[in-house]
């Protein structure tokens, strides 16, 4: 099998990547999807607030995949589901395994990874006590509730305030259940703010800062959760122990790329994002190997995962034409004080005069500025009243009005 | 009325039903819980010792050294995941390295095989991860690591294909002597002229139904760390210098590729505290880092505890009771109980002889378990056979593991077969991965509910009463 491009995983970053190539020309694109439907984590997103950016609307999250589904079925853009790339070699052949083609190997031109991203797990953080049943991460428990129909549990705490914990802890609540806490060791959300106001404030849901959960009860099914205060090392602190009785704990402890395969690419894996090392085209340091959406950094709004996949759709387009450029100034991206990464790493100035960086912050600041120097110089300052680690921040750089030399770095820095 | 009744379906009874299914006796296993294997054998370190460290003359020595040299074989017909990796006894100090001298000494005594004492420079050529303060160490080659409970539930089937009965949520909670001896659970008794007693954490319990010699199980609990498959910190068995509590912290891979550390070691009161601690998990941690300074502990997948069985005496407890003919206990059975396993089950046997058991040997006896099939460790050409033999392998479930529909549905339907998630789990490895079932145990709930045609209210984690769902959600309203 031969085609010009795979595009492994057909959630948001997946479908948007693969139409945009073919917009751009792609004849031969084969979209590879593991799940039993297109869309992603999308479909099991049912509420609103999606394509707020994009489409100027809310959507639900199915709505929104629902739209580029159709697209690519109108574009006659070839995809298989229930199908799992099990290899990727750097020399773009990609091993899938499904039950009517088998195991089979697929030649492509250029591959672009879209793998999206898994829900870190209780044993990630050690999380100590027994392991009865009723511990859920939320996007396990989303799916449950919203693609398989069944309650998880009737009396819940929430440890951590990512969003799809917040988005848990209003659905438990419609459903009937009773969301007790949400639980976060750190000083702030790592939710978006929207989703604070809508889903606990809305529902007197207590949020609970500088806490966390300290041993799990239960040897059957869990019968209730310890929650402690903890101190600046995120010790708990004795004597502030709460119990709640409850049957069900929820995790929304984080996100983490899922680059498995693309490790088996030979892809370099960034350790401040998780994902690979990226272009501005979100090429990896394999050739004719791109990548976007989760996968390369958890997004906060689906807009941007879409954003990013066409410049990873329109790239790979380039480079299977043959017109992507490999020689020019390439210009380094650095992520400075109170800034956790920036995407992409690496700019080729030559591929593109505007730039859109990505990048999150690592605490929260207020009254502060957001600024981008080259090198020594200020190209951008930003006001800002408030930033905080849930919400992506994005700068546009036009390069065509500076200056740039090889090996320039370009700093992204929080200025209080 | 039964030859043989064996109270306890863990690694000690699954080996002995194995051994005794070789002989034309009518044998049953009564287990407490739902499946095989869910005790103290589903959660310790995997490891089959070399046999220095026992004290020579004890029956964990004789044992352990024996039970070693049994398991190439057994492995091989039983189909269980075995590697021979060797294991390394770090010193740090001088007296860590009399120490070593004194373990090589006893372990000659033994007569364990292949023992050496490295030099430091020997030891970071083949461990180059391990502290530089390192200043020797003693390498058994005959060391080995092992999936326990895919041995138990391997040997359990293949005594149940040679004749053993075995029936799962049958505790027992009383023993009477009669003419010979009953054994009553909840909804059943049974007669048998031998009663074997496997019964682990709980074997004092069924020894006092039985017998005035007393002995009491402590609980030690032993708290561990799984790290992720891409990580690759040693490659043999890395312990230190062993302490009064036992052979400590060691790090080590597992059969399937993760890297295991642990276990402290805590002695409790409590039979079922399987709880993890943060002040355990801290110890193993600062310790194993004494082995590997730099730990990345970021890549834990799971934490998990266990609980030895032991007794107050340094050793086994393997033998008939005095007070009462035919009762044998097999109790104590903490480290090297795994490694020694295979023996034991010859030295009940042994033990049941003399008390005038008559063993007359099966001439059908199948000695060969055919495994759940390994999708991925099949080469292209098999992979494609198998699923056009059936399109179920075509289907990966879960994906950290790569494990295929048709392996679960095969975990299901063999004799034994898994009823719960984590049934399935310790056959298959759906679930054992780095997103510890976070995709997959909807997929797999579904198979089972499909399979043992229950509802997926039904299906349970692994206990009796540890439900998943509770129930739909609400119905649209017209």
């Amino acid at each position: 099998m031969q085609y010009d491009l795979v595009v492994v995983g057909g959630g948001p970053a997946g479908l948007a990547a693969a139409i945009e190539a073919k917009e751009n020309g792609v004849e031969k694109i084969l979209l590879i999807e593991r799940d039993r439907e297109l869309g992603g984590i999308l479909q099991q997103c049912i509420h609103n607030g999606f394509g707020l950016h994009i489409f100027k609307q809310q959507l639900t999250g199915p709505e929104y995949a629902e739209r580029f589904i159709n697209i690519l079925k109108e574009k006659n853009i070839e995809y298989i589901t229930n199908t799992m790339v099990i290899d990727i070699t750097d020399k773009k052949e990609v091993y899938i395994l499904n039950e009517k083609l088998g195991y089979k190997k697929i030649n492509a031109k250029a591959v672009i990874l879209a793998m999206g991203c898994r829900e870190r797990t209780r044993g990630a953080i050690s999380i100590p006590g027994f392991r009865p049943s009723g511990i859920f991460t939320a996007g396990t428990a989303q799916r449950f509730l919203n693609i398989e129909g069944y309650m998880v549990g009737k009396k819940v705490v929430i440890l951590g305030s990512g969003d799809i914990g917040l988005i848990m802890a209003r659905r438990l609540t419609l459903e009937g259940a009773k969301v007790l806490a949400v639980v976060e060791i750190m000083p702030y959300s790592t939710g978006l703010t929207r989703n604070i106001v809508q889903c606990l404030k809305d529902f007197n849901i207590p949020l609970l800062f500088e806490h966390t959960v300290i041993d799990i009860k239960g040897k059957s099914r869990v019968e209730g959760v310890v929650v402690a205060k903890v101190d600046e090392n995120k010790n708990p602190i004795k004597g502030t122990e709460i119990y709640y009785e409850c049957d069900t704990l929820l995790l929304s402890v984080g996100l983490i790329p899922e680059n498995e395969l693309s490790k088996k690419a030979g892809v370099i894996i960034d350790k401040r994002t998780s994902g690979p090392f990226v272009t501005e085209s979100m090429e990896t340091n394999i050739e004719g190997i791109f990548a976007c959406g989760n996968v390369v950094h958890v997004h906060d709004l689906v807009d941007y995962v879409t954003l990013e996949a066409k410049r990873a759709g329109k790239a790979a387009a380039k480079y299977i034409n043959g017109t992507l450029k490999r020689d020019g100034i390439k210009v380094v991206t650095i992520n400075g004080r109170g800034i956790r990464y920036v995407v992409p790493q690496i700019i080729n100035v030559n591929n593109s005069n505007e730039v859109t960086l990505f990048f999150r912050v690592d605490n929260i600041y207020k009254d502060c500025k957001l600024e981008v120097r080259l090198n020594e110089k200020v190209i951008k300052s930003i006001k800002k009243n408030k930033v905080t680690p849930g919400e992506m921040e994005t700068v546009n750089i036009d390069f065509s009005k500076l200056d740039v030399k090889q090996d320039d770095k370009l700093f992204v820095e929080v200025k209080e | 009325m039964y030859d043989v009744l064996i109270i306890g379906a863990g690694i000690i009874g699954t080996s002995i039903a194995r051994e005794l299914s070789k002989y034309n006796l009518k044998v049953c296993v009564l287990e407490k819980d739902n499946d095989v294997a869910n005790g103290t054998t589903k959660a310790n370190s995997a490891i089959i010792h070399a046999g220095y460290d026992a004290k020579n003359g004890t029956l964990k020595a004789r044992l352990n050294v024996l039970g070693n040299k049994m398991f190439d074989e057994l492995c091989r017909d039983l189909d269980v995941p075995f590697k021979r990796i060797g294991s390394l006894v770090l010193a740090f100090d001088d007296n860590d390295v009399n120490t070593l001298h004194k373990l090589y000494d006893n372990g000659i005594k033994n007569g364990v095989k292949d023992l050496y004492i490295l030099s430091k420079e020997e030891v970071i050529n083949i461990e180059p991860n391990v502290n530089k303060t390192v200043k020797a160490a003693l390498y058994a080659k005959t060391a080995g690591i092992i999936g326990p409970f895919e041995m138990a539930i391997a040997l359990a089937e293949n005594a149940y294909e040679n004749g053993v009965e075995f029936r799962l949520n049958s505790e027992v909670i009383d023993i009477k002597k009669e003419d010979v001896y009953v054994v009553y659970t909840k909804n059943e008794k049974f007669k048998a002229r031998y009663v074997v007693n496997c019964a682990g954490l709980y074997a004092d319990k069924i020894n006092d139904m039985v017998s005035k010699n007393r002995f009491k199980i402590i609980p030690r609990r032993g708290e561990y760390y799984l790290l992720d498959k891409s990580v690759k910190l040693v490659n043999h068995i890395i312990f230190q210098c062993p302490t009064k509590l036992g052979k400590g912290v060691l790090i080590t891979p597992t059969v399937h590729g993760n890297t295991l550390i642990g276990p402290n070691a805590e002695d409790l009161e409590d039979k079922e505290a399987i709880n993890t601690t943060r002040e355990g998990l801290r110890f193993v941690l600062d310790t194993a880092k004494k082995s590997v300074e730099d730990i990345p502990v970021g890549m834990s997948i799971t934490n998990f505890a266990g609980l030895r069985a032991r007794t107050e005496l340094d050793d086994f407890i393997i033998k008939e009771a005095e007070d009462s003919k035919g009762f044998i206990n097999v109790a104590g059975i903490e480290s090297p109980g795994l490694s020694a396993a295979p023996a034991i089950a010859l030295y009940v046997l042994d033990i049941l002889k003399s008390s005038g058991l008559e063993f007359v040997r099966k001439n059908n006896f199948k000695n060969k378990r055919k495994g759940i099939i390994k999708f991925s460790d099949l080469s292209f050409e098999e992979k494609n056979e198998l699923i056009k033999k059936d399109s179920r392998y075509g289907r990966i479930i879960c994906r950290c593991e790569e494990i295929t529909e048709g392996e679960i549905v095969d975990a299901i339907k063999r004799p034994l077969g898994a009823t719960t998630l984590d049934g399935i789990k310790r056959r298959v490895r759906a679930g054992m991965g780095r997103c510890q079932g976070g995709f997959c145990s909807p997929r797999v709930m579904e198979i089972l509910s499909r399979e043992l045609k229950v509802k997926m209210e039904d299906i349970i984690k692994d206990h009796e009463g540890s439900y998943i769902l509770t129930g739909p959600t609400k119905k649209e309203v017209d």
